[in-house]
């Protein structure tokens, strides 16, 4: 018989998530709460261990340690931890040890995976509340690994400096050294009142440096006008942006200020060190190794530094997207860097050239298990006796390169290589003009990587040219979308999933499964149908998606349940090549359900379905001859 | 539980059996022979931990009444509150409450210490409705309570009260390990010199040394509940090492 403990009723309920629960399913858990005192210092929750409880802290407070003993977050009253050992079904992960002496309420696990299976609410806090809290109020800021996980508006201390166009640089100058900032923002704001003003509020931006090198440097009156020597190509983040996202945005666009806008309104300014007190050693860092390596040894050394980076994001409970991008802007770098050494060891290129990454990197969906799929477009002057010797070292150097950092040849041989691959634009306008126009479902069959490319070295522009023609000619072609259609439709998902096999549609059962060609590939193809057909930009499969929801062509819901679903499964894939990457073994894509947590399962089960009906519903819709 | 003024800690004489070395498991045997009470020779016959036991070990229970008042020969058991546990653990799920009709008047001064009223004690069972099941949860394990001579003293005037015989089992007295921890950390003696004060061993006081959360005071089962978060954190700071003798800290 229980009774109910009026103070652990009462404490619960001044905390989430238990404060939104019912009266009689708070009392409940409050009758089967278990509690412990844990003496300044002593371990809690050690590596490796089996979890059987859900920890809320009581009073006091506790360290959550990385493996590797660095600390990863400290929590303190009405905060939990041990969720994800309980999610997962796995061993614990981050030790846990007490900092002061410390009371919780242990909450048993079938207690919470009731909550957690049956409560929306409850699920959501937890999962969220596990990405995002108190990293944020920790104490020192040093020990906050929280780029991942932290919106650039965290950043931010103080409003951003907005003087008018006039003003004169030694005034600003005076201004910037008054705030203590290094930058700051011209706004025609002050001057205009007319109903234009309403557009790009800001023009410009001045930092330390431009007043050097543009000021200083050229010998210019101090009077000159700030616009003489304003940036005003702005690179500009929102609010609600990632930390994480921001540095990907200085890192494409080779600035080290980024205004912040809310609703298009400037409310701050960040800069490259803004981030780098965040920051220790993830992709930053790797980014900055692949261009200080000298030559391809070098490069090579750095695979580990990769791998440690991603298993990095993967404990800091990145989302898919930030992984992937993080990725591809990794695999990115080392493209250009090996272009960078191949140019240096053949010396210029005779004719202007585009090196093109297709498939995932172009979809910032990269991971770690990834093959090289790569292409080079041509200056249209382009003669094969005179240039191709070039171009042709030029592409052995960088695949090759690429084979030894991690990025294997690509099995159907679609890399620079390969001549097919290695051709002038006009030539590249062609292959497109012919897939879509006279669209076969075996000449589309290999073909459905071109449709995600991007330019990562030389004449990008000749990658959008290419993008633009893909989508001026895909948008409503119903017999092209159609035999898209069909080839997406060859992957399917599995029909269940079971404890510890996968049911096929045939009915015979297995028991691993590839991830990723029953998955997210799949997925990715589906979306990808889906956004030709509306012309919608963008090549990440969710921002995709973003335009054909936008769009309205699916029935509603579907859409969202559609992303869910592949970020789902795309965290199983990446959770389960950390794992194997802990685990000291080549990650690789296939699962075994046995190794599955309940959770897990029955979220995949959940996707797996989604993506089911999802490919139903593009059958249906791109039937051969069918208006759109 | 009831805060005690000095005088009645100073008065209360020593419940008798008692001592370290104290042979619990030959008393139990004893006792089990002589008890009439059926449920108290069930109770009795479920025997006890030996001495050796190591304190992380022993099954305890935590327990504390309300009473009308502080005589036990003229005041009564109002409500038990009682909470079974180890060292390591509190298990709420094993946890009991009762409200007791006394069998001697209800003050108007106690009701507001404890808020228990004439009204909710008027369908409350009497002691010996919930005796035996009381001795089913007290059974196996070891008793803790702050100022443990209250609760002893008063559960044993009801018995006698109502089945003419009275109990011993060894107990564990947080009250008695605080008093004992703080005079060997902080030698009263020499404090008395200095004109210092000696700490305080009332429940709350003694929770905050260990910084334990405030709770609210007076509810049986919340006081019981206090006193065996005390008692993990008093053996959390003073036996770290798991291998010390619940000899070593029950009488």
């Amino acid at each position: 018989m229980a009774t109910e403990q009026v103070e652990v009723t009462d404490f619960l309920q001044r905390h989430k998530p238990f404060s939104d629960l019912a009266a009689s399913e708070l009392s409940h858990v409050a009758s089967r709460v278990e509690i412990a005192y844990y003496k300044a210092g002593s371990p809690i929750l050690t590596f490796g261990q089996d979890n059987t409880h859900w920890f809320v802290i009581r009073s006091g407070a506790v360290e959550v340690f990385r493996r590797d003993g660095e600390l990863y977050n400290r929590l303190g009253e009405g905060n939990f931890f041990g969720e994800l050992a309980l999610m997962r079904n796995r061993p614990v992960r981050f030790p846990v040890v007490a900092l002061e002496d410390t009371l919780v309420y242990l909450i048993d696990a079938d207690t919470f995976n009731n909550l957690f299976d049956n409560d929306e609410q409850f699920a959501d806090f937890v999962e969220v509340e596990d990405r995002s809290r108190l990293r944020e109020s920790s104490p020192d800021k040093k020990d906050n690994n929280a780029l991942l996980t932290v919106k650039v508006e965290k950043l931010i201390e103080q409003l951003p400096l907005i003087l008018p166009p006039h003003t004169s640089v030694q005034d600003a100058a005076l201004r910037m050294t008054e705030e203590g900032v290094s930058s700051l923002l011209i706004s025609n704001e002050h001057v205009s009142d007319d109903a234009s003003s309403d557009d790009e509020p800001v023009i410009g931006i001045v930092t330390d440096v431009d007043i050097r090198s543009r000021l200083v440097a050229h010998g210019l009156d101090l009077s000159t006008p700030v616009t003489d020597i304003m940036t005003t190509q702005l690179t500009i983040v929102q609010s609600n942006q990632y930390v994480f996202e921001a540095m990907m945005l200085m890192l494409k666009h080779k600035v080290t200020h980024l205004p912040v806008l809310r609703k298009s309104k400037p409310i701050g300014l960040i800069s490259h060190q803004d981030i780098l007190r965040y920051e220790s050693q993830n992709s930053l860092f790797v980014v900055k190794s692949i261009f200080n390596a000298q030559n391809v040894d070098e490069l090579a050394a750095l695979k580990d530094e990769v791998q440690t980076c991603f298993s990095r994001m993967v404990d800091e409970d990145a989302n898919s997207q930030m992984i992937g991008s993080a990725m591809a802007v990794i695999g990115r770098s080392f493209k250009q860097r090996l272009l960078e050494l191949a140019e240096e060891e053949f010396g210029p290129p005779p004719i202007p050239y585009c090196f093109l990454a297709l498939g995932s990197m172009a979809r910032d969906e990269q991971l770690i298990v990834t093959d090289q799929d790569n292409a080079l477009v041509l200056d249209n002057r382009f003669e094969p006796k005179l240039h191709d010797g070039y171009f042709n070292d030029l592409a052995n150097f960088v695949c090759d390169g690429l084979d030894r950092c991690g990025y294997t040849y690509c099995k159907g041989g679609i890399m620079a290589t390969n001549k097919k691959w290695r051709q002038p634009l006009k030539v590249w306008e062609q292959y497109f003009t012919q897939w879509i126009d006279k669209p076969t479902p075996e000449t589309l069959l290999h073909s459905a990587i071109f449709f995600d490319l991007d330019g990562v070295w030389g004449k990008k522009v000749w990658a959008d040219t290419l993008n633009r023609l893909i989508r001026k000619k895909a948008f409503k072609n119903s017999r092209f979308l159609a035999c898209m259609a069909r080839n997406a439709l060859l992957r399917t998902p599995p029909l269940g999933f079971f404890k510890d096999f996968v049911m096929e549609t045939d009915g015979r059962q297995t028991n691993s499964i590839n991830m990723k060609r029953r998955g997210t590939a799949p997925i990715a193809d589906l979306i990808r149908v889906h956004a030709l057909s509306v012309g919608a930009e963008g090549r990440n499969s969710f921002s995709r998606l973003n335009g054909v929801i936008d769009a309205k062509i699916l029935p509603p819901g579907r859409g969202v349940d559609l992303r869910d679903a592949l970020e789902f499964i795309a965290m199983v894939r990446i959770r389960h090549q950390a794992f194997d990457l802990e685990m000291k073994r080549v990650p690789d894509n296939d699962i075994e359900p046995e190794y599955l947590s309940d959770f897990e399962r029955k979220n995949l089960r959940d996707a797996f379905q989604i993506l089911s009906d999802a490919q139903k519903y593009m059958k249906y819709r791109y039937q051969p001859g069918r208006h759109l | 539980m009831f805060y005690l003024d000095k005088k009645a800690l100073q008065d209360t004489p020593n419940n008798k059996p008692a001592g370290k070395g104290f042979n619990w498991t030959g008393e139990f045997a004893k006792r089990q022979k002589q008890a009439k009470y059926p449920a108290l020779k069930h109770y009795y016959a479920q025997g006890v931990i030996s001495a050796d036991t190591p304190i992380a070990e022993a099954p305890l229970v935590a327990l504390d009444f309300e009473t009308t008042g502080l005589n036990p020969k003229t005041d009564s058991i109002v409500s038990i509150g009682l909470v079974a546990m180890t060292v390591k653990r509190i298990r709420c799920q094993e946890a009991q409450h009762w409200i007791i009709k006394p069998d001697t008047e209800l003050k108007t001064k106690s009701v507001v210490i404890h808020g228990i009223t004439h009204s909710d004690v008027a369908d409350a069972p009497s002691f010996n409705r919930v005796l035996d099941e009381l001795l089913q949860h007290l059974q196996g394990k070891v008793v803790v309570a702050h100022h443990k001579d209250i609760e002893v003293r008063f559960l044993n005037s009801a018995l006698k009260h109502y089945i003419g015989e009275e109990i011993v089992f060894p107990c564990i007295d947080t009250m008695a390990l605080e008093a004992r921890f703080s005079r060997t950390i902080k030698r009263t003696f020499l404090r008395s010199l200095l004109g210092q004060k000696t700490p305080s061993i009332r429940l709350t006081d003694c929770r905050s040394r260990y910084r334990l959360p405030y709770y609210r005071q007076h509810n049986a089962l919340t006081d019981a509940l206090a006193c065996a978060e005390l008692l993990q954190a008093q053996i959390a700071s003073h036996y770290p090492d798991d291998n010390a003798p619940i000899s070593a800290i029950w009488s």
